[in-house]
C-alpha cells in the first residue's frame, strides 16, 4: 500500500439544491445542483473539475468555500466542518481559502486602486497589520505575479485582461492562502496570455505549496495542469482519477465521449480520431432522468440504467467511477477494437 | 476549383474623435469553391472586422476601402439596398452568440420562412415547409415542434443549428462564421463542427471560419489565415502552418495552446501583450514579442510574400525557428 498524500480537504455527501421561482402563485421548482458528492482533496495536489454547462462545477467550488450554504453534507478542511462553523470562525478560516474569478475585470471594484484592491483582504483578515506593513506585503505579493511596483495607484480599467487577472490572482495571494478555488481563471483571455497565466499559477503552486482546485470547461487547460480531474455530469460525481488515467483510460462513458470531442491543435490526429458523438443535449436539472442521469445520451445505456442510480465506486488505485456497467462496457469496447 | 471571392487590398479604418484606428490593412486572399478557410488571430487582430465589412455591417463610424468580389460584384462600398440583393442569398454570416441574431419575439419557422420569401421568392406556405426540411437537416430533433418555438424555448446549441439553417436556405456560396462554437459545450462544439464539414460537402459552400481556437481549426480547415495587429501575417495550408510554421507568431501560438493528448510540464507563452492598434510598434508589429526579432524589424514592416507552394509569410527571420525546449 503506497503511502497516501494527506487529505486537506474531505467533502462528504454534499447536496445543494436551488428553488426556482416559475410564476406568482405556482410552487417554486427543485433544482438539484449538487448531489452525492464525496472526494478528498490531497494537500499540494492540483484538482481539476470539468464538465459543461450546468453541471455544478461552479457551485461546488462556492460550497467548499461556504460562498453558497450546502443543503447537506459536510465541508472537512483538516477534519472541521466548514459548514457547521459559527460566522466569525468561519471569516478567520478564510485566509486559508481564497478564490480567483472568470472575469478579471468584473470581479475588481473600479474605484478602487490596484493597491487597495490586493490590500482589501488584509484589511478584514489581518487588522493587527499597520499601513506600512500591508503595502510592503501588497508590494511583495505583486511582484510575485509579475506587476510592476509603479502599477500600484492605477485603477482595474487600465489594465488589459491577462494583467487584471494577475490582480486577481495577487489578491487572493495575499493572506498567504493554503487552498485557492480557480473558477475559469483563463476562459476569458487570449491564447497567448492564457498560457502566460497558466504558467504562473504552476510557479506560485510550486513556490508556495498551494493546493488547488482548477474549475474549466475547457478539458485540454485542466489536462495541463491538474494532478487529479474530477468529471461532473449534471450535478453528480461520475469519475474522478489521476490526469494520466482519465486521459489514457477512461472508464465512464461520459468521460470517454467528452474527450473525444475535445478539439485536438493537430490536423493529423484530429482526422484519424473517431469522434464518440453523444447524441442530444444535457437534460434539464429541474427533471433530471431516473436511474443513471447521463444514460438518455448514454450509447451503452440498458433498462437497468433507467431504473438503478449508479453508486460512486471507488475501483482500483483509488479511482472513483459512478456507472453500473463500466466493466461490461471496458469488455464491449475491447471487443471492437481493430486487432 | 473555381474561385468564389477575391479580396483586394482591403482596409478597414474608424474614426474616432480625435484620431482614427485601422483595425484591419491591405489584405488579400481569394476562396475557392467548397474550401474552408480559417480566420486565427487574438482580439484586437482585426478577424472579425475584415468580414463584418465585407459583409456591409460595419458599425458606423467604420469604413472600408479596397475590393471584395464575388462573381462579377464588387462588395465593398456597395449601398446598403443593393448588398441586401445577395446577403443571405449568395453570402451569409453567423455570429458566436445566435440569441443576438435571432429575433425574439418572432417564431423559429416565420424568420426562416422570410429569407425564402425575401430572396426565392417562395410563397409563405412552401417557405415554411422548405425551412422545417433544413432544421431536420441540421440535425434538429422534432423539427415541426421547434419551428413553432421562440427562439428563447431553444438551447443555446439548438439556437446555433437554427442560425445555421438559415444562412443555408439559399445555398449561399459563401458562409462566414464568426466563433460559432466558442459559447457550445465541449460535446454540442464536436456535433455542429460535424454539420459544418457535411454541409461544405453537400451543399459546395466555402466556408470562413473566424476563431481563436486553434484545435477547431486542425480539425476542419483546408487552409488558415493568421492575422495579428490588422494583418494577415501567414497564409497557407493548415498542415503547413502547424507542422512547419513560417511566422514566430504562429509559431507562438501553437506553442501557448494546450494540447490533451501531450503533457508538457509548462506551456511556451509568447511573451508580453498584443500591441493596440492605436499604438502598433513601428517596423513589424510582432517585433516586441518576437524572440527571432533583429535590427530591420524594429525599422521596416515586412510585406505578405510567397514562402514557398501555395504559402505567404510576412517576415524577415529566415532561420531555424526553435522555441524553447519544445520543438
Amino acid at each position: 500500500m503506497n503511502q497516501m498524500p494527506a487529505d486537506l480537504l474531505e467533502i462528504r455527501d454534499l447536496k445543494k439544491t436551488f428553488s426556482i421561482a416559475h410564476g406568482l402563485f405556482a410552487r417554486p421548482l427543485t433544482l438539484t445542483a449538487l448531489e452525492d458528492i464525496n472526494f478528498t482533496i490531497h494537500q499540494g495536489e492540483t484538482l481539476g473539475i470539468v464538465g459543461e454547462s450546468g453541471c455544478g462545477k461552479s457551485t461546488l467550488g462556492r460550497c467548499i468555500l461556504q460562498l453558497l450554504a450546502p443543503d447537506e453534507g459536510q465541508v472537512l478542511w483538516l477534519g472541521q466542518d466548514l459548514t457547521r462553523l459559527p460566522a466569525e470562525e468561519m471569516r478567520k478560516r478564510r485566509q486559508d481559502l481564497q478564490i480567483i474569478f472568470q472575469d478579471p475585470l468584473a470581479s475588481l471594484n473600479p474605484r478602487m486602486t490596484v493597491g487597495e484592491i490586493i490590500a482589501d483582504p488584509l484589511r478584514t483578515l489581518r487588522p493587527e497589520l499597520d499601513k506600512t506593513e500591508r503595502r510592503a506585503r501588497v508590494l511583495k505579493t505583486m511582484e510575485s505575479v509579475g506587476l510592476l511596483p509603479e502599477m500600484i495607484n492605477r485603477y482595474p480599467h487600465e489594465f488589459s485582461g491577462g494583467q487584471a487577472q494577475r490582480i486577481g490572482i495577487a489578491r487572493a495571494l495575499i493572506t498567504e492562502p493554503k487552498l485557492i478555488v480557480c473558477d475559469e481563471p483563463v476562459s476569458a483571455l487570449d491564447v497567448s496570455i492564457q498560457a502566460q497565466i497558466l504558467n504562473l499559477l504552476a510557479e506560485l503552486k510550486d513556490e508556495l505549496g498551494l493546493t488547488l482546485i482548477f474549475i474549466s470547461h475547457n478539458l485540454s487547460v485542466v489536462r495541463h495542469v491538474s494532478d487529479r480531474i474530477l468529471v461532473l455530469y449534471l450535478g453528480r460525481i461520475v469519475e474522478l482519477a489521476t490526469g494520466d488515467e482519465i486521459y489514457e483510460d477512461p472508464r465512464h462513458p461520459y468521460t470517454r465521449a467528452l474527450l473525444t470531442a475535445v478539439p485536438i491543435p493537430d490536423p493529423k490526429l484530429a482526422r484519424q480520431r473517431n469522434i464518440d458523438a453523444l447524441d442530444g443535449e444535457i437534460p434539464s436539472p429541474i427533471n433530471p432522468p431516473s436511474g443513471c442521469t447521463f444514460r438518455t445520451r448514454c450509447r451503452h445505456a440498458r433498462d437497468i440504467c433507467a431504473q438503478q442510480r449508479p453508486p460512486l465506486e471507488t475501483i482500483e488505485d483509488n479511482r472513483l467511477v459512478a456507472c453500473l456497467r463500466w466493466q461490461e462496457i471496458e469488455v464491449e469496447e475491447q471487443a471492437n477494437q481493430p486487432a | 476549383m473555381s474561385e468564389v471571392l477575391k479580396v483586394e487590398d482591403m482596409s478597414v479604418t474608424f474614426d474616432l474623435h480625435d484620431s482614427e484606428v485601422h483595425a484591419v490593412r491591405e489584405m488579400n486572399f481569394t476562396l475557392a469553391e467548397g474550401e474552408t478557410l480559417a480566420v486565427v488571430g487574438e482580439s484586437g487582430s482585426g478577424k472579425s472586422q475584415a468580414f463584418l465589412s465585407i459583409m456591409g455591417l460595419l458599425a458606423k463610424n467604420g469604413r472600408a476601402t479596397g475590393r471584395a468580389v464575388m462573381g462579377d460584384v464588387d462588395l465593398i462600398g456597395m449601398a446598403p439596398k443593393q448588398l441586401d440583393i445577395y446577403r443571405g442569398k449568395d453570402i451569409a454570416m453567423i455570429f458566436q452568440d445566435p440569441m443576438t441574431s435571432l429575433n425574439p419575439t418572432l417564431r423559429v419557422k416565420t424568420q426562416l420562412a422570410e429569407v425564402l420569401v425575401t430572396h426565392r421568392n417562395f410563397d409563405k406556405q412552401a417557405a415554411i415547409k422548405t425551412s422545417i426540411e433544413m432544421l431536420e437537416r441540421v440535425g434538429i430533433p422534432e423539427p415541426v415542434k421547434r419551428a413553432n418555438a421562440y427562439p428563447h424555448e431553444l438551447s443555446g446549441g439548438m439556437r446555433q443549428r437554427v442560425m445555421i439553417a438559415m444562412s443555408l436556405l439559399c445555398q449561399p456560396k459563401i458562409l462566414i462564421a464568426d466563433e460559432p462554437t466558442t459559447a457550445l459545450d465541449v460535446t454540442v462544439q464536436a456535433q455542429m463542427l460535424d454539420l459544418f464539414k457535411k454541409l461544405t460537402e453537400d451543399f459546395g459552400t466555402a466556408l470562413v471560419l473566424i476563431t481563436h481556437d486553434l484545435g477547431v481549426v486542425a480539425g476542419i480547415a483546408d487552409r488558415m489565415m493568421v492575422m495579428y495587429g490588422g494583418r494577415a501575417v501567414e497564409t497557407g495550408k493548415t498542415d503547413d502552418l502547424f507542422y512547419d510554421p513560417r511566422h514566430p507568431y504562429t509559431l507562438g501560438l501553437l506553442h501557448s495552446t494546450p494540447h490533451i493528448a501531450k503533457r508538457t510540464a509548462r506551456l511556451d507563452p509568447i511573451q508580453g501583450l498584443p500591441p493596440s492598434l492605436e499604438h502598433l510598434p513601428q517596423g513589424c508589429s510582432f517585433n516586441p514579442r518576437c524572440a527571432f526579432a533583429f535590427d530591420r524589424c524594429h525599422a521596416e514592416r515586412p510585406p505578405l510574400t510567397e514562402a514557398g507552394e501555395g504559402r505567404q509569410k510576412a517576415c524577415f527571420y529566415e532561420g531555424a525557428m526553435k522555441y524553447g525546449e519544445v520543438a
